[in-house]
Parts: C-alpha cells; structure tokens; sequence
C-alpha cells in the first residue's frame, strides 16, 4: 500500500459516506419546505404535523452530511496539497464562496428553524426552512462548480507549476456543471421522494395514521415522479455530452474495446481488463449510438484507440481508468434509475387511485425500494471519479502527481483505519435513529398542542 | 493597500469570529458535564447552544475555503503539514456535531452519557490543537525551500504550544461560562457563577505566561515591519478587566471584556506572522508569505467582490439570530420537550 492508494481510498470512503447523507438532505429539505407552506396556506393541522415529522427525520440525517462535510474540505489539502497547490487558484474559490454563499445560510437558519417554532411568525418560520433548502441546493452548485472543473476544465492557463484563473465567468458557465448539477439535485429530490415514499407505504400498509401517511405518500409520488423522469432526462443529455468530451469514460462503462460504427449497447460483457477484450459479451447493435446521437447510427470511439489519441496527445501512460468498475456502477446508477421510474409511476397511480392505498401489494415493497436512489446516487459518483481516472484534472493534472509529498503510510493507514470505524459506529447510529423514529410515526395531534409553550424549549429536544 | 493585505486580514477576521463565537460553544461543551448533573439541566444547558454551534461552525469552513481560495499554498503545506492534528480535530468535530444532535433523540441513560462525553471530548480536543496549532504557525515549524513541511508529529508537541494550548481550553472555557451565566437560571446558573472565577484564574496566569515565552520562542519582538505594540499589554488589561466583572457579577461586561481578549490575542497572532503566514524554522526565506503563497490577482479580485457583497449579509442575519434566541432557558422541565 503507497500513500497514493491509502489516500485515494480514504477519498473514496469519506465521500461517498458523506454523500449517502447529502441527497437525502437536498430532496427532503425541499419536501419539508412544502409541507410547512401547505401548513401556513391552508392552516390545517396535519400540514404542521407532518412538517414536524418529516422535520425531524430530515434532522438526524442533516447533521451527518455537517459533520462528514468538514472532511471533505480538509482533506484536499491534507491528503492532496500538490493538487492544492496546483489547481487552488481555481478550486479554492468555488470552494470558499460555497462556505460563505451556502453553508451560513443553511446552518444559520437550520437553527433557526429548530428553535424557533414560537418566536418567529408562522409566515417566516416557514421562510427560514426555505432558506435551508436553498442553501443545501446552493452549495450543491458551488461544490459542482469545482468538479467540474476537475472533469472538463475551463477559463484557465497554466502557468509554470500551476494552473491560474484566467474567466471566472467561464468557470460558472462550464456546460459540465449545467448537466451534472441537475441531474445531482434532481437526484437529491427522487432521494428524498423515495424515502418519504417507503417510510409512509410502511404506516399505510399497518393502515396506520392514513389520512396523514396517505397525504404524505401522496404529495412524494407527486414530486419524486417529476424529480427521477427530470433526472432521467438530465442523465441521456448528460451522457451525450460526456461521450463528446470524455469519450473514455462512457467506453470504460461500455466495455467498448474498440471503436464502433453504429455502436452496440452491451448487455452483459464480462471484461478482461488485462488483454482488453471480453471473456463474453451480449451486445445488442446499434443502441449505444442510439444513445449517443438519437439515431441508430454514428461512430462511439473505444477504448484501445482512444488510448492511442491519449498517448500520442499527453505522453506515454495508461489513460484506461477501472474498465470493471465504470461498466457495473453505470448499470446500477440506470438500472436503480429505471426501477425508480416505473415504482415512481405506479406510486402515483396508487396515490391517485380512491381504493384503499393498503390493499396494493406492491406497496409493502415501498419501504425497500428507499435503497435504490442510494444505489444509484453511489454508483453514479462511483462512476463519475473512477471514470475521470488516470486524471485528478482531466488532461492537466494526474492523480498521482496530486497526492501530498510528505505523508507516510502508517499517518495515512491510521486515519483511514480510524475514519472507517468512526463512520461505521456512526452509520449503526443513525440507521438506528432514523428507523426508530420512522417506525414510531407522528406524535399524536394532542402532545402536540401541549408542547407549544414560550419556552426557549427544543422543538424535540 | 494590496489585495493580499486584505485577504490575510480577512482571514484573521474569520478566526476571530470563530474563536469568540465557537469559543462559547466549546467552553459549554467541555463545561457541560461538571455544571449539569441531571438530564433537565444537561438538556438546558446544551440548548443554550443548540440554536447557534453549526452556525459558529462555519467560520471554520469559512476562514479554511478563504484560505484555499486566497492562499493555497499556505492551505497546502499547513493541511498537510498538521495531518494528525487535524484529524483528531475532525475528530472532535464529528463527535460534537453528531453529539449535539443525538443526544435528545434516545431517553435511555447510556445512550445520552456516551454523547455527553463525546460533547465534552470533541470540544475538549478543538479547543487544545487551536492553542498549538496558532502557537506553531509563530514559532515556526520544518518548511523546505518547496513549502513542505518535512518535520513530524512530534515536533509540533513543544512545550510553548502546549502551553498556548491550556491558554486555548482554559480561555474557552471561560468564554464558554460566561455565556453560560447570561443564558441559564437556576442551579445550573448558580454552579456555574461559583466556577466562572476559578476558570479566569489559570487564563490570566496562561496569557501572561504565553505572551513572555513568546519574546523567546517567537520573533514577536525582533521582527522587521509591522510590530505588535501595545496589543499584548492591552489583552491582558482586558482580561483583567474581565476578572474583574466577573468578580463584580456583571457577567455580560465580563463576556464581552473576554471576547475583546480573544479579538486581542488572534490580532496579536496574526501581526506576529504578517507578512508571513507559516514561519520556516529552517530558513526565514522558506517561510510563506501572502505573497509567495498566494493566488492570482485576478482569482483574489473576484474573491474580493464576492466577500464585499455577502460577507455583511451574512453578519446581518447571524446577528439576528442572537438576537432572536436572546432570551434566558428556562429550567423548568414541563418547558423542555423530551
């Protein structure tokens, strides 16, 4: 094990856990915000209760996206200060105006909105959780900004050993970010559906609370149908977009050895990555430019040529990133997004339906089905970084030219060793919270009404 | 006044605010278990900051994505520098943070003893690496001719930083008592009140303490340029000061007296190092400057605007917050919700 790899995987650990926390927090911040507008408009009781119910589980889930958050921004120079050095007079600045444009504004009025259930007017407590919502949203944008960079960098030169921000303009106009932020929010939002979908089919089903789960059911089928066949669509366009600029990428998801003209979509190839050809593959004609162009024709590159361009552009290397990986996390990221989909519709058609929502059989799958945008919101980053690789920055800076210089194996083992089983205990926890809450339901409308005092109590506290 | 300037000043501006207002926090965190004996009172003291932690937080973000976007080589070398203290200050952040916000969510006892002392853990933590961590950057750690820095875990341990770093916990906690003494009623109120004294005591003799070593182990005196002048005096006067409200009980001169000390020491900091960021103790060439550090021009043009326009929006509404939550917490049970 080098530092280079320790570090890699402890990259890959602490975001991806970070990430199992963020959609969720995107999505339902949104669906909360919605709850307590429809409980300041129509003034009725149960908009209020499930504010505070969906509120609370929203909570447990916030504060680990918080705490794995700080990770994050200290780990780029920790664990990458070459890359600091390097891309900092760009990647920096997306990062610093997320801090000051975003996480003030969630975390400041998050408190706000725990605390101030009876100090502020009904109209501006339910402002303060729209604030949230944007600011989460926002700092979606901001962090995208800076991958993006990472993946089609723009507005820049390099100058001696580093690169230098020429367009900042450029920077926020990266046509990567209109398609990868999108489809990561929109993800956000099937998130938080699903899960507001699973958690109300389990009462629904235990014919528990229905007024108020069927209402809650109803409202995420609503949101999460639009949100996943947004995402959907997001995705194709973004697909397209990336077989242009990084071609290697989706040939890596492909398994496309080599070039094709009209391109197969591969049903199930089990590759050989070492002689770069499959042991099997079931590929069906056509479908892959079909993809690509929207008509079942057109030239898809593959990987052994475009390793040729890439070593004849940037030198000899290996530019062939994990072809395993990138192949099966693209079909969990479609696979998950297209059971979504369909469990999306038929949700609707239940919520829209006047038989009693218990009856359906389906329905007492719903609470498993809240894996599938973790699936596919992991896979995707999944294939989103290890797709990009041999690259930190795509065609400028290798990743391994970006690790830190003066870190030993055992620093990197101990804190990569200790992260995991800090997170792990963690992970036991919230699963534990978030499952107990989710099963105990709404408090009942009469301890409601008790609790509401002039205290500065918390509003679960 | 170049843009460097006022990057480095910006930055000390969002230590300040963070070390003041998470100076509170961590003070009530490490304080917690001693002056709140039963879960009512843990729960009311933990309230006093519920409203308020994340947000003082993220001056911490703040002032580390500034110091990314303004000076990335300093955030290189001092992140990659410092890797084991800092991650056992993530650590401690990661323990509090998740603390804070399950620690109501379970009645059972265990439960809320294991994040008691995660609270009071990962404040204990933040607040000590602050002290050796600022301490080090003055006194100067191994930083080569290419900005690494080549020394090791242990070298950051020396007894002046440690020293800076009981001057941290101890000034914390102090901050953390005070806020504590405007915010709560009752027993709690009272058993903080007979402490808040005897937590001012060490803090005067650790500022004095720190700020003599400092003429030996630093170049606070000697340096060219800008040169501290009278803030040493002057924050200990303020801390007197402060010692002195407390003994008087008049607490809320005392909180503002013992932040005024904190603004003191990080401005003291933070003219010890100008032009420096981070001092070589190998050579003083190797040291990083704001301006061998630094980014762009350009990249510290646009920064700049975006600092100008949101910077007092976003003091505006924090400010706001506090003035929202001003009130005291009651320690009447049947007004905190379980």
């Amino acid at each position: 094990m080098t530092v280079l790899t320790l570090s890699q995987l402890q990259f890959a650990a602490t975001t991806v856990y970070h990430f199992f926390f963020v959609p969720l927090t995107l999505g339902l911040s949104v669906l909360v915000a919605i709850m307590e507008t429809l409980y300041v408009t129509r003034g009725d009781e149960i908009y209020r209760r499930m504010t505070k119910f969906w509120g609370k589980l929203f909570l447990i889930n916030f504060a680990m996206g918080v705490v794995t958050g700080i990770v994050m921004e200290f780990q780029f120079g920790m664990n990458w200060a070459n890359y600091a050095r390097f891309v900092g007079d760009i990647f920096g600045a997306p990062l610093a105006i997320e801090a000051l444009l975003a996480f003030f504004l969630e975390s400041t009025f998050l408190g706000l909105w725990i605390f101030g259930w009876d100090k502020l007017s009904k109209r501006l407590h339910a402002a303060t959780i729209w604030l949230v919502a944007i600011g989460s949203n926002l700092s979606a944008l901001w962090i995208l900004i800076a991958n993006s960079f990472m993946q089609h960098p723009v507005g820049f030169e390099l100058e001696g050993s580093r690169a230098i921000m020429k367009d900042f303009g450029a920077l926020l106009t990266n046509p990567y970010v209109w398609h990868q932020f999108p489809h990561t929010v929109l993800g956000g939002f099937s998130t938080g559906a699903f899960f507001v979908l699973g958690i109300s089919a389990y009462h629904l089903i235990r014919k528990h609370e229905e007024d108020f789960f069927k209402r809650s059911f109803k409202l995420a089928a609503i949101f999460g149908t639009v949100a996943i066949l947004l995402t959907v669509l997001v995705g194709h366009s973004q697909t397209q977009y990336i077989i242009r600029n990084q071609p290697m990428k989706i040939a890596a998801a492909e398994a496309l050895w080599n070039t094709e003209n009209p391109a197969s979509f591969s049903l199930l190839s089990i590759p050989n990555e070492k002689a770069r050809e499959d042991y099997f593959s079931y590929r069906i004609p056509g479908v892959l430019s079909f993809l690509a162009y929207n008509q079942f024709s057109g030239e898809v590159k593959g990987i052994k040529d475009l390793q040729a361009e890439y070593e004849q552009k940037y030198g000899p290397g290996d530019y062939v990133p994990s072809v395993l990986t990138a192949y099966w996390t693209f079909r969990g990221m479609v696979g998950a997004g297209a059971l979504m989909v369909i469990l999306a519709l038929y949700g609707l058609l239940v919520a829209f339906n006047r038989k009693p929502l218990g009856e359906k059989r389906l329905l007492a799958l719903f609470p498993f089905f809240i894996a599938l945008p973790y699936i596919a919101n992991t896979t995707g980053w999944l294939l989103t970084e290890t797709g990009r690789q041999p690259w930190a920055v795509f065609g400028v800076l290798k990743t391994a030219d970006a690790v830190s210089p003066n870190l030993t194996v055992g620093v990197v083992l101990t804190s990569l060793i200790v992260f995991t089983l800090l997170y792990g205990a963690l992970m036991v926890a919230d699963v534990f919270l978030l499952a107990r809450f989710a099963k105990a339901g709404p408090v009942n409308p009469s301890e409601v009404t008790n609790t509401v005092s002039n205290s500065e109590e918390a509003f679960w506290g | 006044m170049s843009l460097n300037i006022i990057w480095f000043v910006l930055i000390g501006i969002l230590f300040t605010g963070y070390f003041i207002l998470e100076g509170f926090d961590l003070g009530v965190g490490i304080l917690h278990p001693f002056v709140a004996k039963t879960d009512t009172e843990r729960r009311m003291v933990i309230n006093t900051i519920g409203p308020h932690w994340d947000g003082n937080e993220v001056w911490l973000i703040t002032a580390g994505g500034a110091m990314f976007a303004a000076f990335p080589n300093w955030y290189a070398t001092l992140f990659s520098g410092f890797y084991l203290p800092l991650f056992l200050m993530l650590v401690g952040l990661i323990l509090r943070g998740v603390a804070l916000e399950f620690r109501s969510k379970n009645p059972n006892p265990r439960w809320r003893a294991l994040w008691d002392w995660s609270l009071f853990a990962g404040s204990l933590i933040p607040a000590l690496l602050w002290g050796v961590a600022f301490a080090n950057f003055l006194r100067g750690v191994p930083v080569d001719a290419f900005q690494n820095y080549v020394g090791g875990f242990w070298n950051l341990l020396n007894p002046y930083a440690l020293f800076a770093g009981l001057l941290t916990t101890t000034g914390f906690t102090l901050q953390g008592s005070l806020f504590l003494l405007l915010k709560t009623e009752g027993v709690v109120y009272e058993r903080v009140k007979s402490l808040t004294f005897k937590i001012w005591m060490p803090v005067v003799v650790l500022l004095g303490g720190v700020i003599l070593l400092s003429n030996y182990e630093t170049d606070l005196l000697t340096k060219e340029g800008i040169t501290t002048g009278i803030i040493p005096v002057l924050s200990v006067l303020t801390l007197l000061a402060a010692g002195f409200f407390i003994y008087k009980k008049q607490y809320a001169q005392g909180f503002i007296l013992n932040s005024l000390t904190i603004l003191l020491v990080t401005v003291l900091v933070f003219m010890g190092l100008f032009p420096r960021v981070l001092v070589s103790s190998l050579n003083p060439d190797w040291s990083l400057t704001i301006f061998n550090a630094s980014s762009s021009p350009y990249t510290l043009q646009v920064m700049s605007i975006i600092a100008l326009i949101f910077v007092p929006i976003v003091l505006i509404y924090q400010g706001w917050t506090y003035w929202v939550f001003r009130k005291r917490i009651s320690d009447d049970p049947k007004k905190m919700v379980y």
